[in-house]
């Protein structure tokens, strides 16, 4: 299981599109919608592992087009924040990673989740995952 | 305010050891500020504590809590059933919280999670930087508002030493010298003759060579005493 927390401006909406459009990308990613990556906390980055997440996308808007002009460069700083706290822990730090596109990229929205999935499937399941 | 850090996680761990039931406090104040035991960080430590616990294949009750202050009795007073029922108390307060708790709690087992490193100012967000040593004896007066005792590597009171160059400090070229700064502004502000004079030996008693210090004001005590 993937999250995704996506900006309202631009990752969500080109979720939403690469929908519209039909392209196809893995199923296992689960949607939560920020008003701007800016929102991010730390902590919800590491409620999501705690809770089983494999791995966490944050899907901001492009470099320089944030709605609220730094938000998308506060998540990246999160986030980096964010890969050395799992590290310290012993997770692999690129179960969590930061993407940039616009509303308007469908395309980017299905290689990005296509992205990380493969990245997931490669270290394998969350041993915080529940167990069966 | 007091600045802090967090202990590296290992420390925190070891320090927790075996203990089944964590609570963490934070406190809502300096640390809060200095983002290094406010209720973001004690939510984070949670986490990573559980988290790291459960990877290691044993569960740990892990709890947090903030106080406004915890370095003062009320705040930690409404706390109290959380405490009872924790095998220890993770503190993220300065060493005064650590210690006020460990005080008001002479059952409980606390622990720092932080380390305390000294009061000071944030330079910008993300750097704070050492501005007063608590000597018991203010000079600021003298130096043009900077502290010697804080920011001059030695202390010296009659700067700057042979080690000053280009307005750095000779025991880091990133530690500006106090004494340059001392000079630079009181020439700017035509008041060079306040350290003209040779300022005699601070008095250490008011320092920590006094022992462990205490302030009294009978204006302000609520038990009636002879003397007021
Ligand atoms: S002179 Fe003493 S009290 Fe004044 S700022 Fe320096 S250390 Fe603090
Ligand atoms: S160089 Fe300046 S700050 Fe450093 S010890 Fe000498 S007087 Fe103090």
């Amino acid at each position: 299981m993937i999250i995704a927390f996506c900006c309202h401006y631009c990752a969500y909406a080109a979720a939403d599109l690469a929908g519209s459009l039909r392209i196809q990308y893995p199923p296992g990613v689960s949607v939560v919608k920020l008003p701007c990556t800016g929102k991010l906390d730390v902590q919800l980055v590491l409620d999501a592992f705690e809770h089983g997440a494999d791995g966490v996308m944050v899907a901001g808007c492009m470099e320089g087009d944030c709605h609220y002009q730094q938000g998308n460069f506060n998540a990246r700083r999160r986030v980096n924040y964010a890969k050395t706290l799992l590290q310290r822990i012993g997770l692999e730090p690129d179960r969590i990673r930061m993407f940039n596109m616009s509303s308007a990229m469908g395309k980017k929205w299905a290689d990005a989740v296509t992205e990380m999935d493969e990245t997931v499937r490669g270290l394998g399941p969350s041993p915080l995952g529940r167990r069966a | 305010m007091i600045v802090a850090e967090q202990k590296p996680l290992k420390e925190i761990q070891s320090l927790v050891g075996e203990a089944q039931t964590v609570l963490i406090v934070g406190c809502g104040t300096c640390v809060t500020v200095c983002f290094a035991g406010g209720e973001k960080e004690a939510g984070i430590l949670g986490s990573l504590l559980r988290m790291s616990a459960r990877m290691e294949g044993h569960e740990k009750s892990i709890g947090e809590v903030t106080v406004q202050r915890q370095c003062e009795w009320e705040y930690l007073d409404a706390i109290g059933d959380r405490i009872a029922e924790a095998d220890i108390v993770l503190s993220l307060g300065c060493g005064v919280g650590v210690q006020a708790l460990a005080e008001r709690y002479p059952d409980a087992i606390v622990i720092p999670g932080l380390d305390t490193k000294f009061m000071g100012l944030p330079l910008e967000q993300g750097v704070w930087a050492e501005r007063c040593a608590a000597c018991g004896q203010c000079i600021l007066g003298l130096t043009g508002g900077i502290c010697p005792i804080a920011r001059c590597s030695k202390q010296l009171l009659n700067g700057p030493c042979g080690g000053s160059s280009k307005g750095k400090c000779e025991v880091n070229p990133e530690i500006e010298c106090a004494w340059q700064l001392i000079y630079d502004k009181l020439n700017a502000q035509g008041r060079l003759d306040l350290i003209m004079e040779i300022t005699p030996p601070k008095d250490w008693r008011t320092g920590r060579d006094g022992g462990p210090r205490k302030i009294v004001r009978q204006d302000l005590r609520l038990v009636v005493t002879e003397e007021a």
